[in-house]
């Protein structure tokens, strides 16, 4: 593993073992110092075209657990065109001495193009490009999910589990990467969203589409994913009638979540829009994992972290 | 690689009751150098250290003839986030670690270890230690004692002190975990005997 830029460059062995060495990282969090000496040296680039909180505060920590250096680098409000832009500060983490790169960017396939134009020789880590993936978030869901519901064998998966992902599916790259990550596992996956939600081709996806919650929900998923409606990203408008319907419609409100078996448990990669998507008393209910899902972030991306910087199996190496 | 190694010289230097008296020896020691099995917490560094930690826990509790919890006695230390070579391989999956219920702090730890060598595992055993808790005191208790230390670190308890070349292997075999006891030595095709 060279970079970590999308779900669909692992195969099952390589994501079991990154849950694994997440498992391990989690383990060593409880202890009394939980700072590791494994990549003191090393620096660690945040680089965020767009807005976040807790995912880049999520690498920060994981990368300062693990003795690294951190630099973030925000480069929102830059005049520069993002092609430009990317290529000159790829140019200049470069030449700064950055041992591997975070990036954040609301073009799809920015992390792919600064992994692979030659401009930078260092891992590259997607923390989220446009529309397309967040691949660390469907790593950190699945190991929330494995936590809850397959407990006990780190070299399992998720094998039989339903997960329902619901929402905004077409603005979503965590519904993408879970998708593809959740199905990798062994797990079936049903997406639900208003037809305009959805994009196009998602038929074609190795999952089931379903347009209607209610009859998602009566088939007794194992656990429910809701996704955020991203208004800042509905230019035009057009996509529901109106709010209210779409609560209506496709919120996870307490009757709904009223409905699920005992043991499923209710995720969402945040941040939430309280009283849209979720209701507020689903969000704090003893099912919603949500506040864990954080915690699980640091733990996973400690693990991708480690899997690509501490190591020298590059094809120079070999 | 097949080839190379058919025309390798391997030789046994510990049988299955070697390991076995070696083993029974270095828990007496043990006791002995200590105020017998109480406050005594032996971590074994995986993979090959935690099976033998865990027979030297077994010894430990016959020959003092001890009731109670032996997985309290044992547990394992993983070093793989503490090493110092990491970017000198490929990847090193973690192993797990396991602390005894009453934790480390002021009790005698004994860490085991199949082979010592250059040292660094040692090392990185110490400061996996203190992250955890602060022992009363750490000893070291390995089967083999190879040489070529590349640190100041020497072991309390050494099952058999193997002098070595550089050149050559030293593979530990045990039942736990790869079917069977013995400690061979491999010198590489083409080498005189030393």
């Amino acid at each position: 593993m060279r970079h970590f830029i999308s779900i669909a460059d692992l195969d099952r062995t390589e994501a079991v073992a990154l849950l694994a060495t997440a498992e391990h990282m989690a383990a060593t969090q409880s202890r009394s110092i939980r700072k590791l000496p494994t990549l003191v040296g090393s620096t660690v680039v945040n680089l965020f075209f767009e807005d976040s909180t807790r995912t880049r505060i999520s690498f920060e920590a994981a990368a300062k657990r693990l003795s690294a250096d951190v630099i973030n680098f925000s480069a929102k409000g830059s005049s520069l065109s993002k092609g430009e832009s990317l290529k000159d500060t790829a140019l200049t983490l470069q030449a700064m001495g950055a041992d591997a790169v975070v990036v954040r960017s609301a073009s799809s396939g920015a992390a792919h193009q600064l992994a692979h134009a030659g401009w930078i020789d260092q891992p590259i880590i997607n923390a989220g490009d446009g529309a397309h993936e967040h691949p660390t978030q469907a790593m950190l869901d699945a190991f929330t999910l494995r936590h809850h519901l397959r407990p006990g064998d780190p070299n399992g998966g998720l094998d039989g589990l339903h997960v329902v992902i619901v929402g905004d599916v077409l603005h979503s790259r965590v519904a993408r990467s879970n998708m593809l990550l959740l199905t990798l596992l062994g797990a079936r996956v049903t997406l639900v969203a208003p037809p305009a939600l959805l994009p196009v081709g998602a038929h074609a996806w190795p999952c089931e589409v379903l347009y209607d919650l209610d009859e998602a929900l009566a088939a007794g998923p194992d656990a429910v994913m809701m996704l955020r409606v991203q208004r800042e990203r509905m230019v035009g408008g057009g996509f529901f009638p109106t709010e209210g319907e779409y609560s209506r419609r496709y919120g996870l409100s307490t009757q709904r979540a009223a409905r699920l078996p005992d043991h499923a448990i209710v995720l969402h990669p945040g941040p939430m829009n309280r009283g849209f998507e979720i209701a507020g008393d689903v969000a704090d209910s003893d099912r919603s994992v949500i506040v864990e899902q954080v915690a699980s972030g640091v733990f996973v991306r400690m693990a991708v972290l480690y899997h690509l910087l501490a190591t020298d199996d590059r094809e120079d190496a070999r | 690689m097949t080839d190379q190694s058919s025309t390798d010289h391997r030789s046994r230097v510990l049988g299955t009751e070697e390991i076995r008296r070696a083993l029974t020896r270095i828990a007496h020691e043990i006791l002995e150098s200590g105020h017998g099995a109480e406050d005594l917490v032996l971590l074994g560094i995986p993979h090959r250290g935690v099976p033998l930690a865990r027979r030297l826990a077994e010894n430990i509790v016959r020959a003092e003839g001890l009731g109670g919890d032996i997985e309290q006695l044992h547990g394992s230390l993983d070093i793989t986030l503490y090493r110092d070579d990491l970017r000198k391989h490929p990847t090193r999956a973690p192993s797990p670690t396991r602390i005894p219920r009453e934790g480390i702090d002021g009790r005698t730890v004994v860490l085991v270890d199949d082979v010592l060598y250059s040292g660094r595992t040692v090392r990185a055993a110490l400061d996996a230690l203190s992250a955890i808790g602060r022992p009363a005191a750490v000893r070291l208790a390995v089967l083999v004692d190879r040489g070529h230390r590349e640190l100041p670190i020497r072991a309390d308890h050494v099952g058999k002190n193997l002098p070595t070349s550089r050149s050559e292997r030293v593979f530990v075999h045990l039942t736990e975990t790869d079917g069977e006891d013995c400690v061979d030595i491999v010198r590489p095709a083409g080498e005189d005997q030393a």
